[in-house]
């Protein structure tokens, strides 16, 4: 399960802003269409989440007490209180809620580190969301919208279909 | 607050012991140890019963005639068929007290006066009130009730005598499973009574090499070895009238005649659990449950002083 | 024989229902139940709308006060029992025996089941229950097998749900300290085993290594499916040997034996694991609704497509067969 270098490749060359920039828009979109996302967390809103796509060279954190989303190069120091590793893939479909994260984790798909508790409240918060990525980007308007929203679909597109099945 | 005279109860043996070192050891606690109550019978596995039972009479006897109080034992997990058929026959023909440590136990001892075990699972004072309405006379609290569920329970149903697990390693946990059994290659149903050959339970170590638990047949019981010391005054004042020590594989009489200098102040804390360290030295001590941290904690005197004026 | 799924979030109570439950079973955001995790299960508003959503497709609710009573705070059980009980739920899945009499006694019409966390495992235990409380269904420990559980059937007036898949004590469930004993929390006190707040994972060369508290659970190599890090499931050492003492990393499933099951006078098939996603619980539910009606080869098909989604991506039929003990 290989992510399209047409998304991963790019990314080495494009500059963090502009990465930033288009990670903050869905960002500030998906919390715009879900404002009870972080209800679910409690105490745990205080808590720093960083996410680190194994096959990016970047790395984003989550600070939902403000809320912000920050991208860094994986050389950066990425302050976190907890931290999940997996390929991209499996990240967005943890995000949609799409995986079992408790099954990848089984499957050693996924690594978590540091504060257990916090990671297990994000978990159960995205997992009652019901965020739906590719729409959610549909929505985005300007230059980056058709690039990211057709960037998603393809991830999805090519890597999940045989898991789809399951739960479709 | 006036402290209610307490005694000593000693718990059933809960290891394999051979049928002559079960018999002897009792035969010595009748002859030697200062203790109120004794619980005698099996209580982990009932494919042990045939070790015991052509002693039981002679034991009962010995115990009865030295003044102890005698209380049989149930099984604590009742699934077939002949388990049930012997808890049946314990209450129906028991002239002594039974000790419930089953939900079977504790329906058919209904109205006659009865002792609750430890692994029977009394949190609160609604259920403590329950069971006394049913005749239970003695409720031996679990070990992993902190001090505060104590006072409570004892405060919100005065009517019963409570006791607290005092010393012994403590049940943790029992299964259908026999990890005893399979750790030598054996099944349960098959299982050539290899626990018998660990008469202090078989170690279970991390794989960092931290002692952690011990396999006693389908039970798993603690590393760490329960003691109440620095907290008996606490309980006492919060209304435990009992304090039962669970027998290992040491000097019962030497323990039990530590609990009782406890009990009558004739021994400083630091001192008694020094005594307890050089007769049982296999296992570290603990009181961590009591004080609402991990069970194989210790928690020492200096911080319990807090923790008794908070009672 | 009725599916009974379980739900941690509203999005999961609506999978469910729309897989074909016929029950699902969830607990309030608090310590009153044995799933209290963060930021899972339902708020009384979130229960309320999910009650309505089930109801309106034919689907039951249960929702479990299944811890035990903290001596002193008793008035919080008894509340969630009040806002369950206003809120119509169709059962209370219960464990401790103050609270059971205080539901018997205060909600005389209020239909009662003893949680496995009960541990009724013979025909006195549940006539105990029954005739003490009015318990009308009994979920049983997992600790018995399929003839034993005929054999208790024959005997008692009550119904019986049994546990077909998910997750699997090897405990005797309602009766293990073991937790607690490692990090001072505990199912019957807390709601929760192994708690999150004192796991802690590591890699140590390719070693993915799990620790409890201050203890090693577990240490996987590079590749090997991984468990949850708890007590009953970890790898120590025993004598001489290194191995599972107690369990491999492995879950239930004994889907293979409803019809054996059915026989035997079970009324309720239980699946757990109120911890797991959505897409577990819609994958789940609609696989085994399906395998209820489907036979031989098919069935075996539609399970095993399961197998990728369990503990340690493994499944035993546990102490339901004999030879497991």
């Amino acid at each position: 399960m290989k992510i399209p270098p047409m998304v991963s490749a790019p990314l080495h060359f494009v500059p963090i802003p502009l990465i930033e920039r288009v990670t903050r828009i869905v960002f500030s979109k998906v919390l715009s269409e879900h404002p009870d996302l972080f209800a679910r967390l409690g105490t745990y809103r205080e808590k720093r989440f960083a996410f680190r796509p194994t096959d990016l060279p970047v790395a984003f954190v989550v600070d939902p007490s403000r809320p912000s989303l920050s991208v860094l190069r994986k050389s950066d120091d990425a302050k976190a209180d907890c931290t999940v590793e997996a390929k991209i893939v499996h990240l967005l479909s943890l995000l949609e809620g799409r995986c079992d994260a408790d099954a990848l984790f089984f499957a050693r798909e996924i690594t978590v580190t540091g504060d257990m508790e916090a990671m297990l409240a994000l978990r159960n918060a995205l997992d009652d969301s019901l965020i739906d990525l590719p729409t959610e980007l549909g929505k985005l308007a300007g230059p980056f919208a058709s690039l990211v929203s057709k960037a998603a679909a393809g991830v999805r597109g090519r890597v999940l279909p045989q898991e789809q099945h399951r739960w479709n | 607050m006036p402290q209610t005279t307490a005694t000593l109860t000693l718990g059933p043996v809960l290891y394999l012991w051979d049928g002559p070192k079960w018999r002897d050891f009792y035969f010595r606690i009748a002859d030697e140890a200062d203790v109120s109550r004794v619980v005698i019978g099996e209580t982990v596995c009932s494919k042990r019963l045939h070790f015991t039972e052509p002693h039981i009479a002679e034991v009962v006897e010995r115990l009865t005639a030295a003044g102890k109080e005698v209380v049989f034992s149930t099984l604590a997990m009742v699934t077939l068929e002949r388990e049930t058929q012997h808890v049946r026959n314990l209450i129906a023909n028991a002239a002594d007290l039974v000790e419930a440590s089953d939900l079977s136990a504790l329906g058919l001892l209904n109205g006659k006066p009865h002792v609750i075990g430890p692994l029977i699972n009394v949190y609160n004072a609604a259920t403590a009130r329950l069971l006394a309405a049913r005749g239970a006379r003695t409720i031996c609290l679990p070990p992993e009730l902190p001090m505060d569920s104590i006072s409570a329970i004892a405060a919100g149903a005065p009517d019963v005598d409570y006791e607290i697990f005092a010393f012994g390693r403590m049940p943790l946990a029992i299964s259908a499973r026999c990890a005893h059994a399979r750790s030598k290659g054996h099944i349960k149903d098959n299982c050539q009574f290899v626990c018998a050959d660990e008469p202090d339970g078989l170690p279970v170590r991390t794989l960092d090499r931290q002692s952690f638990l011990v396999l006693n047949g389908v039970q798993t019981v603690s590393h760490t070895c329960q003691m109440v010391a620095a907290e008996m005054r606490a309980l006492r004042e919060a209304g435990i009238s009992r304090f039962r020590l669970s027998p290992q594989d040491c000097d019962m009489v030497g323990i039990a005649a530590v609990f009782n200098d406890l009990l009558q102040d004739r021994v400083g804390v630091e001192e008694a659990i020094a005594r307890v360290e050089t007769i049982y030295p296999g296992a570290p001590l603990s009181n961590g449950f009591l004080h609402a941290r991990e069970g194989a904690a210790w928690v020492s005197r200096a911080r319990n002083v807090a923790a008794q004026s908070a009672l | 024989m009725e599916l009974i799924c379980p739900a941690g979030t509203p999005a999961a109570f609506r999978e469910a229902v729309d897989a074909g439950a016929d029950a699902v079973y969830c607990g309030f955001n608090d310590e009153t139940n044995a799933r209290n995790f963060p930021g899972l299960n339902f708020s009384r508003e979130e229960l309320r709308n999910s009650i309505a959503y089930a109801r309106q497709k034919g689907v039951q609710t249960l929702v479990a006060l299944n811890t035990f009573m903290r001596a002193g705070s008793e008035a919080l059980w008894y509340q969630r029992a009040a806002d369950a009980v206003a809120l119509g739920v169709d059962a209370l899945i219960v464990a401790d025996f103050g609270l059971m009499a205080h539901v018997a006694e205060t909600y005389p019409e209020q239909r009662l089941h003893a949680s496995v966390q009960a541990s009724a495992s013979n025909v006195e235990a549940i006539r105990f229950l029954v005739t003490a409380f009015g318990v009308k269904r009994v979920v049983l420990p997992r600790t018995l097998t399929i003839p034993d559980i005929a054999r208790i059937a024959r005997k008692i007036d009550c119904e019986i749900e049994v546990f077909v898949f998910g997750g699997l004590c090897v405990m005797a469930e309602g009766r293990c300290s073991l937790s607690s004993y490692a990090t001072g929390k505990s199912p019957n006190m807390n709601g929760v085993c192994s708690p999150a707040t004192h796991v802690r994972y590591r890699q140590d060369g390719g070693e993915l290594v799990s620790e409890l508290g201050d203890y090693t659970i577990n240490r996987f190599p590079p590749g090997e499916a991984a468990g949850y890090p708890t007590l009953c499931k970890g790898r120590f050492e025993v004598g001489d040997s290194h191995g599972y003492a107690f369990e491999d990393p492995v879950s239930l499933d004994i889907m293979d034996h409803i019809d054996a099951l059915r026989e035997a006078g079970v009324s309720a098939l239980k699946v757990e694991g109120r911890q797991r996603g959505k897409a577990y619980v819609a994958e789940v539910v609609s696989t085994l609704r399906r395998s209820l009606t489907a036979q031989g080869a098919e069935r075996q098909a539609l399970l095993s497509k399961l197998r990728h989604l369990s503990e340690g991506q493994k499944t035993t039929s546990g102490a339901y067969e004999k030879r497991w003990r």
